[in-house]
């Protein structure tokens, strides 16, 4: 299990994964680049063809591997490459942020965008707003709490298999 | 050449690019390479000045072959631009091109970050994630398909005209959509064109003429695209064809129907000469109009409205028999392989800018009017003559109307300060009458350009500085509705109020309403201002974002007729580039299923837009149509049994990347 980066200087700093569409967020985030817009270092983004490609999976994949926020880009209604990739994305999306909501997670970790290619602007608000609500926010987590749990289980493991033996003993006898 | 074995291990090579000093003067990239030449696989790693030039790809190559890569990893500049590039290069030294794969630090990173550190680490987790992913790669195969050679272009106006002859001569078919009953566009209504001020229907109509008679042209005026469906090299077009009322293979052109029209003198807005002439309900729209078919508007013919006409037109036409009042809308079907879009722009309307009087003062005209004034097959056949019938003394010519000013359009059109400055001399020639021109900032970029200013500017026509406040009756004329020109002289630092008896107003362009509608029918994406968006503004300027399509002329963003002509040109090549290689390739990027892991639940069936799914029905397991499939992934993310795995998007790629991207750095 990996642990959230080492702060820098002392202070904490939170992660952002970003999944990207190809054709229209990934674009505007180049646009950005190219018009050097500048906003916060925090997000990682990985680039996907469709948001329709983004599994629940790689949300929560994400959380449990140190990710403070997770930010979903995709193209406008309407507008997606592949016709309604981005009404499937949505659709999902509405289930996987109550499931997330279950999990203790609060829920502005957890954001889909629509931001056309021509949006680079829009890239910039988004990923600085996400990332102050971050550091309002504080440190998820996850890898620790699961680290916790990983202990607990070992405990209880432990526990069970002593008084298992104590039984067969008994059993034995 | 090196060709790795099949099961040996993983052999990574990284390479970081300074992109000269664009990446280097943010990202430490020496520490970054440093980094990734410690993580497991990788056998080298280097930082390079410019990966992409030649020296580069050949450091790459020639790595492959002596140390025995299998894997690549680049970080540089964004995929659009070079993916291509570095598969390319690996391929080439003997290693499948999909075992590459590159990471952008340029764009997401360097470019959009101000603290070093900060970008540095970002970079190294951005690598660290291509080098996790690299080792889960599958050697892919690139897939062909054939390209219709038939084009599709929309939009008759210049830019549309000129790409369509080039392919057209070259032997290719053609079609060409136009929305108006004419070709020819903007160009058609103008007098004289800048820099060289030759008369524009000169040049126009033998291409006009060429287009009309071209055997290899399908030319559908009056028509829309309504449909359109496929993928780059097979597209299928429904056009719209709206009905003229007069046959086209019939009509010869001879205008007698309009002679003998039951209205005896035009008496409807004439749209071509933007109302500021009259026309019956059967017209030719100008002289030079191609097609030369005669058409009948529904909104005024009297047979059209109520059925009850002499209908003389018909008689006229006698046994050539081009007249059809029940002409009804058609729709055409057609297979085409690529497509250019050029429907071109629209005038700002001065409406919206009500401080200078458009549409309130009768001697306020917009500069598309003023060309059909001066235009000899205009309504005033040449003569300058306002709505009041004089001929003006003194001209305000305003530039930047709805151009550079944040309430209404923020953008320079570029045309303007040379279009009024011809408008300038065209006005004074005909009219001896002293011109006033009121300028922010004079533009004039391009061939000829400057020369063409100066060369004005000596005519002696006046040219104020200033941007100009307000236009408002002069209180001491009683009927002639001469005006007072209002505006601040920002090289005398002082208030000028010019009395003039004609205000032109260089109105701006701007994208059409509808360009919305059209920019999803094809698939493609607008800037924020509307106009359509090219795939790279330096690299791939007439190209979009959906293959095959391509962009050519004032759509694409305002310019002159040179530079339309030009883009024409370059799109009218990538077709023909297209159409030549006879197939294009698609990314491997599609998905499949995996059999025996499949239950057979069919939730992918219905998801997949492009119906590449389907059961088969024998095994009960879900197939997809690999020729039909498109990549997008929606399935995959769907499939409750997790048996649908797509090719470079492997669940279990994107979880390494996860990884590595939340990986601590060392930094
Ligand atoms: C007042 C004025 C004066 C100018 N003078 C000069 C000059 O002197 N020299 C110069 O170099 N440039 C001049 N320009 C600029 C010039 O007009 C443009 O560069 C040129 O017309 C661009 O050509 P185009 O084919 O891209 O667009 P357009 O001329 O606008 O043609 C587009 C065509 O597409 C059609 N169309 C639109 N939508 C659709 C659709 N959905 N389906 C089918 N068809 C459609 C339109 O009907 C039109 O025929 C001037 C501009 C203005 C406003
Ligand atoms: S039907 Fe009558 S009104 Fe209509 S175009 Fe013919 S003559 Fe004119
Ligand atoms: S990846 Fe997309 S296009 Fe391909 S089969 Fe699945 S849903 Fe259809
Ligand atoms: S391609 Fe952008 S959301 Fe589907």
């Amino acid at each position: 299990m990996n642990a959230t980066p080492k702060p820098t200087n002392g202070s904490w700093s939170p992660s952002l994964v970003a999944f990207f569409c190809n054709w229209c967020t990934y674009t505007a985030a180049d646009l950005a680049g190219v018009s050097r817009m500048k906003y916060a270092p925090n997000i990682r983004t990985i680039r996907l063809m469709c948001s329709g490609r983004v599994d629940p999976q790689f949300i929560l994949d994400a959380f449990s591997k140190g990710a403070d926020g997770v930010l979903i880009g995709g193209c406008h209604p309407n507008d997606c490459h592949y016709a309604e990739g981005n009404y499937k994305c949505l659709r999902r999306f509405r289930l996987i942020k109550r499931m997330v909501a279950d999990l203790g997670i609060e829920e502005q970790r957890l954001r889909l965008e629509w931001i056309s290619a021509a949006e680079g602007e829009k890239v910039k608000t988004v990923v600085n707003e996400m990332v102050d609500q971050l550091k309002a926010l504080g440190p998820l987590g996850i890898p620790k709490q699961f680290a916790e749990w990983d202990a607990e289980m070992t405990r209880l493991e432990h526990a069970a298999q002593t008084s298992q033996s104590a039984e067969s003993e008994v059993a034995h006898a | 050449m090196y060709i790795p074995k099949k099961h040996e291990p993983v052999r990574i090579g990284f390479y970081i690019c300074h992109c000269g000093v664009n990446i280097a003067s943010m990202v430490d990239v020496k520490e970054v390479a440093k980094y990734v030449g410690t993580l497991p696989n990788v056998v080298v790693s280097r930082d390079y000045k410019y990966m992409c030039s030649d020296p580069g790809q050949e450091m790459i190559q020639q790595d492959i072959i002596e140390n025995r890569l299998n894997r690549v990893v680049v970080a540089a500049c964004s995929p659009m631009l070079h993916e291509q590039t570095f598969r390319k290069a690996t391929e080439k030294a003997g290693i499948n091109p999909f075992f590459f794969q590159m990471v952008n630090i340029r764009e997401h990173d360097a470019w959009v970050h101000t603290d070093r550190l900060e970008a540095t680490r970002k970079a190294m987790a951005l690598a660290r994630a291509a080098i996790q992913r690299v080792p889960l790669h599958k050697p892919l195969e690139v897939k062909k398909v054939a390209v219709h050679p038939n084009v599709l272009i929309v939009g008759g106006g210049i830019a549309g005209i000129h790409a369509a002859l080039v392919l057209a001569n070259a032997g290719k078919r053609v079609y060409l959509v136009e929305r108006d009953p004419t070709i020819g566009g903007h160009m058609a209504k103008f007098d004289k064109t800048f820099p060289t001020l030759d008369c524009a229907m000169c040049v126009l109509s033998p291409k006009m003429a060429a287009v009309g008679s071209h055997p290899n042209i399908t030319l559908w005026t009056y028509s829309e695209v309504a449909k359109v469906d496929g993928y780059v090299g097979n597209y299928k077009v429904v056009v719209r064809r709206k009905p003229r009322y007069v046959l086209e293979d019939l009509c010869t052109g001879c205008q007698e129907c309009v002679e003998a029209c039951v209205y005896k003198e035009p008496k409807f807005r004439d749209e071509f000469n933007l109302g500021l002439g009259k026309r019956k309900p059967i017209r030719l729209p100008f002289p030079q109009a191609i097609p030369p078919v005669t058409l009948i508007d529904p909104e005024t013919c009297i047979e059209l409205k109520s059925g009850k006409c002499k209908k003389t037109c018909l008689e006229a036409c006698g046994d050539r028999k081009a007249i059809d009042f029940k002409q009804q809308e058609e729709l055409r079907e057609i297979l085409v392989g690529t497509i250019i879009v050029a429907t071109g722009y629209q005038i700002f309307d001065a409406k919206r800018t009500p401080y200078y009087g458009y549409g309130v003062y009768p001697n306020v005209y917009n500069a598309l009017e003023v060309e059909r004034l001066i235009n000899a097959s205009g309504p005033t056949n040449g003569e300058l003559v306002m709505r009041n019938g004089q001929v003006p003394k003194k001209v305000a010519v305003i530039h930047c109307v709805g151009s550079r000013d944040e309430n209404t359009n923020r953008w320079c059109s570029r045309v303007c300060c040379l279009y009024s400055l011809k408008l300038a001399h065209l006005i004074h020639e005909r009219t001896n009458a002293e011109i006033v021109n009121f300028y922010i900032d004079m533009r004039t970029p391009g061939k000829g350009m400057e020369e063409f200013y100066n060369r004005l500017s000596e005519e002696g026509m006046m040219l104020v500085r200033g941007k100009v406040a307000d236009v408002y009756p002069d209180p001491t004329d009683g009927t002639t509705g001469r005006l007072i020109v209002q505006a601040e002289d920002t090289l005398m630092s002082r208030i000028l109020k010019i009395p003039v008896d004609m205000v032109v107003l260089s109105v701006g362009l701007e994208p059409h309403p509808d360009s919305d509608k059209i920019r999803r029918l094809f698939n493609m994406s607008c800037s924020s201002e509307g106009w359509f968006l090219e795939r790279h503004p330096k690299l791939a300027p007439v190209s979009t974002f959906t293959d095959g399509i391509f962009l050519a002329g004032c759509c694409q963003g305002p310019k002159d007729i040179p530079d339309s002509v030009a883009q024409a040109g370059a799109a009218a090549a990538e077709c023909f580039s297209l159409i030549d290689k006879g197939h294009i390739e698609q990314e491997p990027n599609t998905a499949f299923v995996v059999e025996k892991e499949c239950s057979g639940c069919k939730s992918c069936i219905p998801l997949c837009p492009y119906t590449a799914i389907s059961l088969l029905e024998d095994k009960k397991k879900a197939y997809i149509n690999e020729a039909l499939c498109k990549g997008c992934g929606t399935c995959v993310a769907s499939c409750p049994s997790g048996s649908i795995v797509q090719n470079l998007f492997e669940d279990a790629e994107v979880f390494s990347e996860i990884e590595g991207l939340l990986a601590p750095v060392p930094v």
